[in-house]
């Protein structure tokens, strides 16, 4: 039952108006907010594609229909490898970072001593400032003086250029990622873990399945659905980054560009050199990227389960 | 998995490397924030240095941290209010009255990438002259907050039973008068896990204050990316600057910790 069904025995006028439109009355605000600041401004993107918007938010701009979108579609210099870098980016630090983080949940499953410090630990990279964590990982990828080359050199691995170099800057950007966001995979499925409930588990230990069996072929069924949550909300996070690569390599992803996401791209067109309708082609083919992914991750799900 | 010496060992082997991975390069950039110049550039000295304060007599001094430290409190505070005042109420109609569209709608700017945000803001608000103030800058930093408060409060207001209101209406108090005497009190851990995490997300944001704030109004992480641009980086200056903006928040998670995790996992379960 709702609680709308009660009579309002409210006794003034506004009163009683106040309580019968409540449901919009407390709604409406935020709604206004969004539709104003959010579904406003993506109608101005989509709008602002259109034209060939540049320099001057005051200059004029004209209706120039699609070409900015054959443009863009046919820019193999800093547009498709910015499509590639975002798919290499988000392919890679996904799948280490549910892989790994399935590990870290299930070695903090069962309850053991010390177990609340090891909570803390695993919340402090996810709630350090993205900006903060790029500079604190500049120091330690700094070539000459960083501490990451020795350390790998106590293993005999031979020094590298991490974010300096441009083949290697991309990798080093997906390891300061997979360093901050994998704890996040790991509370997600960690909620998810505890919630399982226990007589699959305890059938199976009494059937003799070993542990890798148990995880094949309960664990792991069962928490699928959580798995496909912790993949959702990362995959979109990653598809956006944008903190660590700029505050890693600066303007256009660095001198090289080597690496310029999407967002990256779209970011520079737009504020470092005033590209806007350039950017908001990039911005909507982006938009309509994250969309088809997620109906794509969703609907698979709906259709396995 | 739960008996055996060799995995009781391996475990506990396994969770101290986590720790380290996760711990040492926070500790290390606490560390350099404590060092000279020189010393940060000495490999010897890695662990064993005599500490100085001065990179953050320069940050605070010299560098006018304090004000953008104020900034960023107020930016974070005022968003967050906000968002708890219209969040709030709107996530308790939409959970009460199943507003499965209006949610959607809401939930949407959690997927649209922030800078197809930007740019129309930017051109809006630059014609009405008003980039580089903090209206904009709370506003922009609400629509991340907004979204999440009520993400997180429909959620809450879902598992909150609805005869305790009814109860209440039957002893004579109207619906609204219901809400505000027995539904907002029973959410208060709801409602500080939202506004904990709004400050949180706020505190952080980059990337709408590197386009919205002016030279009075810089949030701390725009500082912070604005240290760099001088021809050679003092490290030193650095990593007290990126340790002034993150040990307050590491404080505030370690001491609000169970409120974080459930609101960094809301929903998480329910699939």
């Amino acid at each position: 039952m709702s609680a709308d069904a009660l009579p309002v025995t409210g006794t003034s006028g506004f009163s009683r108006w106040a309580n019968d439109h409540r449901k919009w009355l407390f709604a409406s605000p935020a709604m206004a907010f969004v539709v104003v600041l959010i579904i406003f401004p993506v109608a101005w993107t989509a709008y602002l594609s259109l034209t060939d918007a540049e320099g001057s938010v005051r200059a004029d701009k004209e209706f120039v229909g699609a070409q900015n979108y054959l443009d863009v579609l046919g820019d193999t210099a800093r547009f498709w490898p910015a499509v590639w870098r975002t798919v290499q980016f988000t392919g890679v630090v996904l799948l280490v970072e549910v892989v790994l983080g399935m590990a870290i949940a299930l070695l903090l499953w069962r309850p053991f001593r010390g177990e609340k410090w090891v909570r803390v630990a695993i919340l402090m990279p996810l709630v350090a400032t993205p900006v903060a964590v790029g500079m604190m990982w500049r120091l330690i990828f700094d070539p000459n003086i960083g501490i990451a080359n020795q350390v790998i050199g106590w293993f005999g691995i031979p020094e590298q250029p991490w974010l300096a170099g441009p083949g290697s800057a991309l990798w080093t950007t997906m390891l300061i990622d997979i360093w901050q966001w994998t704890p996040m995979v790991v509370l997600i499925l960690l909620a998810g873990l505890t919630s399982l409930s226990e007589e699959p588990q305890e059938a199976a230990l009494i059937d003799g399945a070993s542990g890798w069996q148990r995880f094949r072929f309960i664990t792991l069924p069962l928490m699928m659905p959580t798995v496909i949550v912790a993949i959702l909300l990362r995959g979109i996070d990653a598809l956006k980054t944008f903190d660590i690569l700029y505050a890693t390599k600066g303007k256009g992803g660095g001198s090289y560009n080597e690496v310029e996401t999407l967002n990256v791209y779209a970011y520079g067109l737009a504020f470092d050199y005033n590209e806007y309708g350039t950017s908001s082609t990039v911005l909507i083919i982006f938009f309509l990227i994250i969309i088809g992914s997620m109906w794509a991750l969703t609907s698979r799900r709906k259709a396995e389960y | 998995m739960r008996g055996g010496t060799a995995y009781k060992a391996f475990r506990v082997g396994a969770l101290v490397l986590v720790v380290l991975g996760l711990l040492t390069p926070l500790i290390w950039m606490v560390a350099a924030s404590l060092k000279t110049n020189v010393d940060i550039y000495d490999a010897s000295k890695a662990l064993l240095f005599s500490p100085t304060v001065d990179n953050y007599k320069t940050v605070l001094e010299q560098a006018n941290y304090v004000t953008f430290i104020i900034n960023s409190l107020w930016v974070a505070f005022a968003s967050t209010v906000l968002s708890l005042l219209l969040g709030v109420p709107a996530a308790y109609s939409m959970s009460r009255f199943t507003m499965k569209r209006s949610a959607l709608v809401v939930l949407m700017a959690r997927v649209i990438p922030g800078v197809s945000l930007l740019v129309p803001w930017f051109y809006v608000f630059s014609n009405l002259r008003l980039v580089g103030g903090f209206t904009v800058l709370v506003l922009s930093h609400m629509f991340v907050s907004l979204p999440l408060v009520v993400y997180i409060m429909m959620g809450y207001f879902d598992g909150l039973p609805t005869e305790l209101e009814e109860s209440g209406q039957v002893d004579g108090l109207t619906p609204i008068g219901a809400f505000r005497r027995i539904t907002l009190p029973l959410s208060t851990p709801g409602i500080a896990t939202a506004g904990i995490l709004a400050f949180i997300f706020s505190w952080n944001n980059f990337m709408f204050a590197l386009v919205l704030s002016g030279a009075k109004t810089k949030t701390l992480p725009v500082a912070i990316f604005d240290f760099v641009g001088y021809a050679a980086i003092d490290w030193g200056g650095l990593m007290a600057a990126a340790t002034v903006v993150t040990v307050p928040i590491m404080v505030i998670a370690l001491l609000a910790q169970k409120y974080v995790v459930s609101g960094l996992t809301a929903g998480a379960t329910k699939g």
